[in-house]
C-alpha cells in the first residue's frame, strides 16, 4: 500500500501544474494611459500622446512564441524587444478598439516540442485571440498544426517556404520575407550586378541555410547560373578553410554564403587567410552590425540582401520611410541598440494583427481571417504587405535591397 | 586533388584539431583523478573565451584580460568542485557526471544572460597575416594554439612523472583507495586536478576566440569534440588527448576534401567507433580498467 | 532481490496496488481538465516516461549507459513520418515497422558496442547518436533534411480520432502504463535477475551461467523499441518532425531523468520523468530566460542532497514503503 503515498505525492505535483495556470510572463505594463478615440491610432504612427486616464475593458491578448534561448536566440531576442515596444506604444496611444493590448511572449528554447506546449498555453490559459511565432522554421511548423486545428490566426516570422505552402493552412500568414525572395535578390545580383555565371555555395546545415540552398537550386536556371560546388558547415564550426579550399577547386566566379552569424564571419576571415579574392554574396542572415564587428576588415566588399530597415535612405515610399525612421529612433532609445530585420519581423507581426483587429472591429477568428486576407498595401517595417486568400506571404522582391559593406559601413549595392 | 589542396586540408584539420586537443586535455586531467567525464568541459572553454572578451571590451589589455579570464574560470571550477563534486566523491562516477551535466546547463544559461546571445570576437594575438607554406596558408593564431598545447602537454608529462604530487595524482587514478592508504589526500588531488583543468580550459577558450569567435552555445560542440578526441587517444593520457584531437581534426579536414562537408563529422565518428571496437581503450589508453 | 515464492507473491500485490493508483490517477486527468496545455504536457510526459523506463532497464537494472537514445526516438519518429506521409502505410503498422527497425539497428550496433565499458560505452553510443542525427540531416531525399517532415496525420483507430487531446491522452498513457507494468514485472523475471547480477559483476554473472552479452543486447533492444514507439507517438501528436529534436542534449537529459529518479526500482523512472518534465514548466512561470540556469542548479542540488542509495529522499522512500530491495 505504501506506494500509494508515492503516487499521491505525484498526483499533488500534478495539481500544482493544474492550478499554476494563468498569468504568464506578461510583457505589457498595465499602467498604460489612454487616448480617447480608440480606432484612430494606426499601429506605427501612434505616438506617446497620452492624456492620462486608464484604458477600460478586458485586454485583448495576443500570444507570441519566440526563441529567446537556444540556437535561435539571436533571432528571438530582437523580435521580443520589438513586440514589447509596440505593445507599450499602442497602449500609450489608446490601445486597440478602446481596450488595452496585452502581448504575452513565451520562449520555446528553439525547440519544436516546447513551441507546442507554449502555443497550447497561449491559447488555453492566456486566451490569446491570435499568435505570433515562431523564430525558427521548425517551431513555426509545429505551431502551424495547432493553429490550423484550433482555427486561430498565426503570424509566422520564419523564412522556410513550407510555412505557407505545405501542408496548406488557412490560418497562417507570414511577415518575414520568405527564402525565395531573399535568394532571388541575391542571385539576381550575381547575374545582373556581378555578371558572372559560375557560383559556389557555402551554407549552414540548419534549416535557414539548407532552405537557402534549395531555393538557389530552384531559381538558378532562370538567371542562367550554374552551381559548380556546394559545401556545408555547422553553425558553431571553428574553421571553414577546408570547405573553402574544396570550393575553390571548382573555380567559381562568385561565392554565396547562406547562414547566420557567426559562420559567415568565419568564412569571410578564412577567405582572407586563403588569399582567395572572390565576390562574396551573403544572406539576409548577416544583415546586422554584428557581422561587421566579427569579420572586421574581412567584411569589406561583402554584399547581401536585406529588408530596408538597414538602409532607410533607400526607401521610396514616404509612409514606410517615416515608419522605419521612427522605429529606429524609438527602438534605439528604448533598448540602446539599433533594430535589425528580426526586430522588424516582430514589429510587423503584431502590427498586421492589430490592423486586422481594427478593421474587423472584432477579435473573432473568422473575422480576423477575413480581415487578414483582405489586407492590402499595409505599410510595415519589412515592406508593403498585401495578403489575399491564396497569397499569405505578402511581400515582393522589391521589398528587398542589396547592400555592400564599404569602409565598415553599409552602402547600396546596385 | 593537388598537393596544395591536400596540404590546405591538413592545415585546416590542424587548426580545428589543435582546438579539440586543447579541450581534450581538460577532460584528461579530471578523468585521471576521478574517472569522471566532465560534461561541463566545453562550457569552461566557452566561459574562458567570453570572460576574456568581456574584460577586453571593458578596456583591459589583452594579457590582463587573459589572466583575468583564467582567474574567473578557476574560481568557478573550484567552487563547483567543492560544492558539487566533493560531496559526491564517495558516491560513484555517475552521480558526479550528472552533476557536471547540471553545471553545463547552468553555465551556458548564465553566460547567455551575462554576455548576450550573439557571437563575440577577440583580436588575434599576433595579427591576421597568414603564413604561407608551399601554397597553403596557416592562420598565425593556430600556431599559438598548437604551441601552447605542446607546452601544456610537456608540463603535464613532467608534472606526472617527475613531481611527488604528480605521482600522487597518478596513484589516485590507478587506485584511489590504495593511494589514500599511502597518505595521499584524495580530495586535494581532485581539487588540484579540477583547478588545473579549469585553467587549461580557460586558456583554450581565450586562444580559440580569435579563430572562431565565441558564443554562449559554443561549448556544446567543443565539449563533444574534446570528449571524442580524448576517447580516441585513450582517456587519461595527455599525449593521447593531443594525438586524438589532431587526428580528429585532420580526419575532418580530409573528410571535407575527399567526401563532403555534410558527412565529415559522421566520418570522424565512424572511425572513432571502429577504433573503439578494435581497441576499446583508445589508441594510447592503458589496459581497459572497468569503471564503476 | 531475495528469491522465495511467498515473498514474491507478498510483494506482487502491493506493487500492483500502487500501480493501479498511479494508473487511475493519470487516466482520470482528462476528466478534470480540457486544457490542452496541461494535456500536452502530459502527452510529452507519457512518451518521455516510456523512454525513461526503457533506459532505466538498461542503466538501472543492467548498469549499461547509453548517450544515444535520442537516436532511437528519432528512428521511430522519422520511421512513422516517412512511411505514413510518403508510402501511405497504415500509421499503426508504420509504428510497428519503425520499432522493428529500431530493434534491428539496436541489435546490430549493440553487438560491438556493448562490449565496451564505462565511458567508452558512453562515447560509442554518443557517436552512434551523432551519426544518426547527421544522417537525418543529410539524407535529404528521405528525410527532407533540416526542414523536417510536415503533415503527419494524427492517429486514429476506427471511429476513434486521436486528434482529440483527451482521447490521445488516454491512448498514450495506456501504452506507457502497459510498458511500465511490463518493466515492473521484468525486474523479477529471469532476465531481470540476470541483468542485476551482471550489473554487480559481469564476470561473476558469467561464471553462474548467464549469457551476459545476449542479456545486455536484449535489454538494449527492448529500450530501443520503447524509445522508437515514443518517437512515433510524438511525431503523430506534433504532426511534424525535424532533426533538432533528436540531439545529444536530449539523450543526456534522458539519462539525467533515470539517475535523478534513482536505481532503487523502476518507480525511479516515475520520479525522474516527473521532475524533469515539471520543474522547467514551473521555473518558466518565474523567469523564462533563466529556466536552464535554475534547472541545471537544481539537478546538482538533487544529485548532491538526494542520493540514490542513501540520504533524505531514499530514507523517506524507505519509510514510506516499509521495506526495500536493493
Amino acid at each position: 500500500m505504501h506506494k500509494i503515498l508515492v503516487a499521491a505525492v505525484a498526483a499533488c505535483l500534478v495539481v500544482v501544474v493544474l492550478f499554476s495556470g494563468c498569468g504568464g510572463t506578461t510583457t505589457g505594463s498595465s499602467e498604460a494611459s489612454a487616448g480617447t478615440d480608440a480606432t484612430t491610432a494606426p499601429a506605427g504612427t501612434a505616438a506617446a500622446d497620452s492624456q492620462g486616464g486608464q484604458l477600460t475593458g478586458d485586454p485583448i491578448v495576443i500570444g507570441a512564441v519566440v526563441s529567446t534561448t537556444g540556437p535561435n536566440a539571436p533571432l528571438g531576442e530582437p523580435e521580443r524587444m520589438a513586440l514589447e515596444l509596440f505593445e507599450k506604444q499602442i497602449n500609450a496611444a489608446g490601445g486597440v478598439l478602446g481596450r488595452p493590448l496585452d502581448v504575452v511572449v513565451l520562449d520555446d528554447q528553439s525547440n519544436a516540442k516546447e513551441a507546442v506546449t507554449a502555443t497550447q498555453r497561449l491559447l488555453q490559459q492566456e486566451k490569446a485571440v491570435a499568435v505570433i511565432g515562431a523564430s525558427g522554421s521548425a517551431s513555426t511548423l509545429a505551431m502551424k498544426a495547432i493553429t490550423a486545428q484550433a482555427g486561430i490566426p498565426q503570424i509566422a516570422m520564419a523564412a522556410s517556404n513550407n510555412i505557407t505552402s505545405e501542408p496548406p493552412s488557412d490560418w497562417i500568414w507570414r511577415v518575414a520575407p520568405k527564402d525565395d525572395l531573399a535568394v532571388e535578390r541575391a542571385v539576381s545580383h550575381v547575374a545582373e550586378g556581378l555578371r558572372v555565371t559560375k557560383i559556389a555555395v557555402l551554407y549552414d546545415e540548419n534549416a535557414f541555410g539548407s532552405s537557402g540552398l534549395a531555393q538557389i537550386e530552384k531559381v538558378k536556371d532562370r538567371y542562367g547560373i550554374e552551381v559548380v560546388a556546394k559545401e556545408s558547415y555547422k553553425t558553431d564550426e571553428t574553421d571553414l578553410t577546408a570547405q573553402l579550399t574544396k570550393l575553390k577547386g571548382s573555380n567559381p566566379e562568385a561565392l554565396i554564403v547562406w547562414g547566420t552569424n557567426p559562420g559567415p564571419a568565419v568564412a569571410a576571415k578564412n577567405l582572407k587567410q586563403l588569399a582567395w579574392d572572390i565576390p562574396y554574396v551573403g544572406s539576409h542572415g548577416i544583415a546586422n552590425a554584428k557581422f561587421i564587428e566579427l569579420a572586421g576588415e574581412a567584411a569589406e566588399g561583402v554584399t547581401f540582401p536585406t529588408t530596408k530597415i538597414l538602409f532607410p535612405e533607400s526607401i521610396t515610399d514616404p509612409e514606410q520611410k517615416a515608419l522605419i525612421e521612427k522605429l529606429i529612433t524609438d527602438y534605439t532609445a528604448e533598448f540602446g541598440q539599433a533594430p535589425n530585420h528580426f526586430s522588424s519581423h516582430g514589429w510587423d507581426g503584431i502590427a498586421v494583427l492589430v490592423a486586422a483587429i481594427e478593421q474587423a472591429k472584432s477579435t473573432e477568428p473568422a473575422a480576423l481571417q477575413a480581415a487578414l486576407n483582405g489586407l492590402t498595401d499595409f505599410t510595415g517595417a519589412d515592406g508593403i504587405f498585401t495578403y489575399t486568400a491564396t497569397d499569405h506571404d505578402g511581400l515582393k522582391v522589391d521589398d528587398l535591397i542589396m547592400v555592400r559593406v564599404e569602409g565598415g559601413k553599409w552602402a547600396l549595392a546596385q | 586533388m593537388t598537393f596544395e589542396q591536400l596540404l590546405q586540408y591538413i592545415f585546416s584539420g590542424l587548426t580545428s584539431g589543435s582546438i579539440y586537443a586543447l579541450t581534450a586535455l581538460g577532460f584528461t586531467l579530471i578523468y585521471n583523478a576521478t574517472g569522471l567525464i566532465n560534461f561541463a568541459q566545453g562550457e569552461l572553454v566557452m566561459l574562458g573565451g567570453l570572460s576574456a572578451v568581456g574584460l577586453y571590451q571593458a578596456g583591459l589589455p589583452l594579457p590582463v584580460a587573459f589572466l583575468g579570464s583564467l582567474t574567473i574560470v578557476l574560481i568557478v571550477t573550484v567552487l563547483f568542485q567543492q560544492l558539487a563534486i566533493r560531496p559526491l566523491l564517495s558516491r560513484g562516477v555517475l552521480a558526479q557526471v550528472i552533476a557536471t551535466v547540471g553545471a553545463s546547463l547552468a553555465l551556458r544559461t548564465a553566460a547567455m544572460m551575462i554576455f548576450g546571445r550573439e557571437a563575440l570576437p577577440l583580436p588575434a594575438f599576433s595579427g591576421d597575416t597568414p603564413i604561407r607554406i608551399f601554397g597553403a596558408s596557416l592562420n598565425p593564431q593556430t600556431l599559438w594554439v598548437v604551441g601552447s598545447t605542446l607546452l601544456i602537454v610537456l608540463a603535464l608529462q613532467l608534472f606526472y612523472r617527475r613531481t611527488l604530487t604528480g605521482k600522487a595524482v597518478r596513484a589516485c587514478a590507478v587506485n584511489p583507495l590504495a593511494a589514500r592508504l599511502m597518505g595521499v589526500s584524495y580530495s586535494n588531488v581532485v581539487l588540484l586536478s579540477f583547478a588545473v583543468s579549469g585553467a587549461i580550459s580557460a586558456a583554450a577558450g581565450v586562444m580559440i576566440t580569435p579563430i572562431s569567435f565565441m558564443t554562449y552555445s559554443s561549448g556544446a560542440l567543443l565539449g563533444l569534440k574534446g570528449f571524442a578526441a580524448a576517447a580516441l587517444g585513450g582517456l587519461g593520457n595527455p599525449v593521447g588527448a593531443v594525438v586524438g584531437g589532431v587526428a580528429l581534426g585532420i580526419l575532418e579536414g580530409l573528410g571535407v576534401g575527399l567526401v563532403s562537408s555534410g558527412y565529415k563529422d559522421a566520418i570522424a565518428f565512424v572511425i572513432l567507433l571502429l577504433v573503439l571496437f578494435l581497441r576499446p581503450q583508445g589508441i594510447f589508453g592503458g589496459k581497459a580498467v572497468e569503471q564503476e | 532481490m531475495s528469491g522465495g515464492t511467498s515473498s514474491r507473491v507478498s510483494r506482487f500485490v502491493p506493487r500492483n496496488w500502487s500501480f493501479a493508483v498511479l494508473a487511475v490517477a493519470v487516466l482520470l486527468v482528462p476528466a478534470f481538465t480540457r486544457d490542452t496545455y496541461i494535456l500536452s504536457i502530459f502527452a510529452f510526459m507519457a512518451t518521455r516516461f516510456m523512454v525513461v523506463v526503457g533506459l532505466w532497464l538498461l542503466l538501472g537494472l543492467a548498469g549499461q549507459i547509453s548517450l544515444g537514445h535520442a537516436a532511437f526516438v528519432g528512428l521511430g519518429a522519422y520511421g512513422s513520418a516517412i512511411l505514413v506521409t510518403r508510402a501511405d502505410v497504415n500509421p499503426w503498422l508504420a509504428l510497428v515497422m519503425s520499432a522493428v527497425l529500431a530493434a534491428a539497428i539496436a541489435g546490430l550496433i549493440g553487438i560491438p558496442t556493448l562490449k565496451l565499458k564505462g565511458h567508452y560505452l558512453a562515447m560509442a553510443t554518443m557517436g552512434f547518436g551523432e551519426i544518426i542525427h547527421i544522417l537525418l540531416i543529410q539524407l535529404k531525399g528521405l528525410t527532407n533534411g533540416t526542414d523536417g517532415i510536415t503533415g503527419i496525420p494524427p492517429l486514429s483507430l476506427g471511429p476513434l480520432n486521436f486528434s482529440d487531446p483527451r482521447l490521445y491522452h488516454l491512448l498514450v498513457w495506456v501504452v506507457a502504463l502497459i510498458f511500465f507494468l511490463l518493466a515492473l514485472n521484468l525486474t523479477n523475471s529471469r532476465l531481470g535477475r540476470a541483468l542485476q547480477a551482471l550489473r554487480r559483476s559481469e564476470v561473476a554473472a558469467q561464471s553462474l551461467g548467464v549469457d551476459t552479452s545476449w542479456r545486455k543486447l536484449q535489454v538494449f533492444m527492448l529500450s530501443a523499441v520503447a524509445a522508437s514507439i515514443a518517437g512515433s507517438f510524438d511525431a503523430h501528436y506534433v504532426q511534424f518532425v525535424s532533426p533538432d529534436s533528436f540531439t545529444l542534449n536530449v539523450s543526456v537529459i534522458l539519462v539525467c531523468s533515470v539517475v535523478i529518479g534513482g536505481f532503487r526500482s523502476v518507480w525511479g523512472a516515475v520520479w525522474g520523468t516527473l521532475l524533469i518534465t515539471i520543474l522547467p514548466e514551473i521555473i518558466k512561470r518565474f523567469n523564462e530566460d533563466a529556466v536552464n540556469l535554475v534547472f541545471g542548479l537544481l539537478i546538482i542540488v538533487i544529485v548532491v542532497l538526494l542520493p540514490v542509495k542513501s540520504g533524505p529522499l531514499a530514507r523517506l522512500q524507505l519509510l514510506l514503503r516499509g521495506r526495500e530491495r536493493l
